[in-house]
């Protein structure tokens, strides 16, 4: 029994995290707000240079063939960052999605796989039950539900209708598409498998990011509240400005067990997946909006406006608490397995 | 991370359960906070002590098995599930043992642990006064030094288990001039000793659960203290340290109280259920208790490769007491009108211990350093904001 990660692991989310706080910088966001396309070649470049495009593609592909569970201190570092780049739903999601289909779409794995980790394509995913796609225009393929099929789609034969997310880092396409029998790869039982457990890793990775943005908003209502002076103090110095920070820290510090056992679950496809995940992503969603709420109180007036740079990451938590299934989905999944399968409940129940 | 059990946690799992399926009484001890229930208890120490499942984590040479914190995570879980006593003397075992073991001398070690460990000497605390509850560095109870003795005035409170203990360990002011956290002493003071008046205070369940105790020139020798004169502040902390991190409040209380919780509501359901926010409060505590044990377990391994505890431990006090709040407040919802009957009147049926429960978790955000003071510690010690 060891719940914890190991030197690697913890050595690798070292080095994404310092490689994001300097080249993620909220300036950069707010760039990328600015620009046609939301997205910068040139840092999904330095991405792939690193190395991570390469990380959850499997070895025969060209990729380092890691799993959720050296992926999620990554995810939890993108969330932290505010990263707008898609990295967490593209490796987290839509590679393996594409590695896991049957041995029929060999070639097309074969084709798509190995260029994904050298950087030369990209892909994106559809969140099934969402009508939107994130990041469809600058994906070279994407993979779509349809009913009870999954279709691989190349971007030129889609059409896409932008919608405006509260969170300008947010890239959100209607795909207009006709599906055929020449862009399906997996229908019926096995399509349902497939995407069933693309949604665990999307809300994993999902739970993730919420984890890493309560971080940073904490980070910087605290340094606000260094800066702020009021009665001649520092407004972090009052006990009210306290208690809101101590209380999120509190729902971080308790949503990690949740995630991390969330990551092994999925890692290892673990029966109970499903229910883990659902902890997980309430636990990480409940300290992100409790983070929002307080961190925005402790800026005061501040907060409310375009300049302070808590709004990228509050924004980025409020939309993302709504993604890859809300509060009552996750919900109804937990009360499922705990009221009506009859779980093993109590001490010594939990690995 | 590897989220099995080795074989050999497996064995020590398997042997504390048919120990403890053996050994466990099958009725309930009287509550330790009444003279015959203290006996009781003090006997389930010893006869814990015998099988040497008292203090897993001690030494094997002081009748412990030198289990890590994860053997002791099991053993936890096993005892919760069978439902054992409650430990009488959790002051000694858990705060002052493992105080003894860091800075006691070996002659210390020898004279206190061998006789805490069989249920010998039970142990209260004496950490607040009158004046320094939240503020316990304002503690004025005085230690003077007189040839080899220190003589001991002043007044402790709140001191747990009191009552029918035999010893108490406090902090008292060593050096007359000194100020807050400086010149106090860690000492150890037997409760027969001349000059001491120990008045119960009757807890809200009625039973004096804890106690005044007034020292009135109480001569105590001097190597009956702890860790050096003016270390007292350090060694507290030390103590206090223990309290709030892993070895008192097990996540399988928590999860047997959870597990307890889904029953009730299963059992009451169709009542229940005509306020929705009972389900889910219900789901709610399960998920909490199932973090709490995760966390617990994180730190757990953790500590087992060598690392040690940060100041974010400081969130675990505020965590498993607003849970255990939240659990019995959910079981006296479901309960309804039931909910205010003690377990002996007729009409209560199967109310079980609940109130019992509901009543000791009010405490549960107050003592150990009450919630508020928690949350100013996280704000400054882990999240590093200024201070008042």
């Amino acid at each position: 029994m060891d719940f914890s990660f190991n030197s690697d692991q913890l050595l690798f989310q070292d080095n994404v995290r310092s490689f994001l706080i300097n080249e993620v910088t909220p300036e950069r966001i707010r760039e990328l707000w600015q620009s046609d396309s939301g997205r910068c070649d040139q840092l999904w470049a330095q991405l792939v240079e690193l190395g991570l495009t390469a990380l959850t593609v499997p070895e025969q592909y060209g990729g380092m063939g890691l799993g959720a569970l050296d992926f999620v201190l990554l995810a939890q570092e993108c969330g932290y960052a505010g990263l707008p780049e898609p990295l967490v739903e593209t490796m987290l999601v839509a590679v393996p999605l594409l590695a896991e289909l049957g041995e029929a779409h060999e070639g097309l794995k074969h084709d798509w796989l190995g260029r994904v980790a050298e950087g030369q394509a990209r892909l994106a995913v559809c969140e099934p039950g969402n009508p939107l796609v994130s990041d469809a225009h600058v994906a070279d393929l994407l993979l779509l539900s349809h009913g009870d099929e999954v279709h691989a789609v190349p971007r030129e034969d889609v059409e896409l209708v932008r919608n405006l997310s509260v969170d300008p880092s947010r890239q959100l396409y209607q795909v207009l598409w006709t599906p055929g029998a020449a862009t399906c790869v997996a229908r019926g039982e096995e399509a349902a498998k497939l995407l069933g457990r693309a949604f665990e890793r999307g809300a994993l990775g999902c739970a993730a990011q919420l984890l890493g943005l309560a971080k940073r908003m904490v980070d910087l209502a605290v340094d606000y509240s260094f800066e702020r002076k009021q009665f001649g103090k520092p407004i972090g110095s009052f006990q009210a400005v306290k208690h809101l920070m101590a209380n999120v820290a509190v729902r971080i510090e308790f949503a990690k067990g949740p995630l991390y056992r969330a990551a092994h679950a999925v890692a290892h496809g673990e029966a109970e997946q499903a229910l883990a995940v659902s902890h997980a992503r309430l636990a990480a969603s409940e300290a992100a909006l409790l983070a929002a709420r307080n961190a925005i109180q402790t800026h005061g007036a501040m907060g409310y406006t375009w300049e302070v740079d808590l709004q990228l990451f509050m924004k980025r938590a409020w939309a993302l608490d709504k993604v890859w299934g809300d509060h009552a989905l996750h919900k109804a999944r937990i009360r499922e397995a705990l009221f009506d399968q009859g779980r093993a409940i109590g001490a010594g129940t939990t690995f | 991370m590897d989220l099995t059990y080795t074989c050999a946690q497996q064995e020590f799992r398997a042997e504390v359960r048919a120990w403890l399926q053996a050994n466990v009484p099958a009725e309930a001890l009287p509550s330790f906070d009444t003279e015959e229930g203290f006996a009781a208890h003090r006997a389930w120490e010893a006869r814990l002590n015998e099988g040497r499942w008292g203090m897993v984590t001690w030494p094997t040479r002081l009748g412990g098995r030198g289990c890590d914190l994860i053997e002791w995570l099991i053993f936890e879980e096993e005892y919760y599930r069978a439902g054992a006593p409650a430990r009488v003397n959790q002051n000694g075992i858990f705060l002052l043992g493992p105080t003894l073991m860091e800075y006691g001398t070996e002659e210390q070690k020898a004279r206190f642990l061998p006789r805490m460990a069989t249920g010998q000497d039970i142990w209260a605390q004496g950490w607040s006064e009158p004046g320094a509850g939240s503020d316990m560095a304002a503690i004025r109870s005085r230690a003077e030094r007189d040839g080899d003795h220190y003589v001991i005035n002043g007044q402790k409170t709140w001191s747990t288990r009191a009552v029918w203990a035999d010893w108490v360990f406090g902090i008292f002011r060593t050096d007359p001039g000194s100020q807050r956290h400086h010149g106090l002493t860690f000492i150890l003071v037997p409760l027969n000793t001349p000059g001491i008046t120990v008045r119960p205070i009757p807890q809200l369940n009625g039973l004096p659960g804890f106690a005044e105790i007034f020292f009135d020139d109480v001569r105590v020798p001097v190597e009956n203290v702890l860790g050096g004169e003016g270390m007292g502040w350090h060694v507290a902390m030390s103590t206090a340290g223990f309290e709030r991190g892993l070895m008192l409040r097990s996540p399988a209380r928590f999860q047997e109280t959870a597990r307890r919780l889904v029953q009730l509501y299963q059992a009451n359901r169709e009542t229940a259920d005509r306020d929705p926010a009972i389900g889910e409060a219900v789901m709610r505590a399960w998920l909490d208790a199932e973090a709490y044990t995760q966390s617990t377990y994180m730190t757990a391994s953790q500590l087992v490769k060598g690392g040690r505890i940060g100041p974010e431990s400081s969130t675990n006090k505020i965590f498993w007491s607003e849970l255990d709040l939240r659990m019995h407040e959910t079981a006296m919802s479901i309960l309804g009108l039931r909910g205010e009957l003690l377990p002996e009147a007729p009409a209560a049926g199967d109310v079980g211990q609940w109130l019992d429960g509901f009543l000791f978790a009010q405490a549960g955000p107050i003592y150990a350093g009450t919630n508020e003071i928690q949350r100013n510690i996280i704000a400054e010690r882990m999240l590093g904001m200024p201070r008042a």
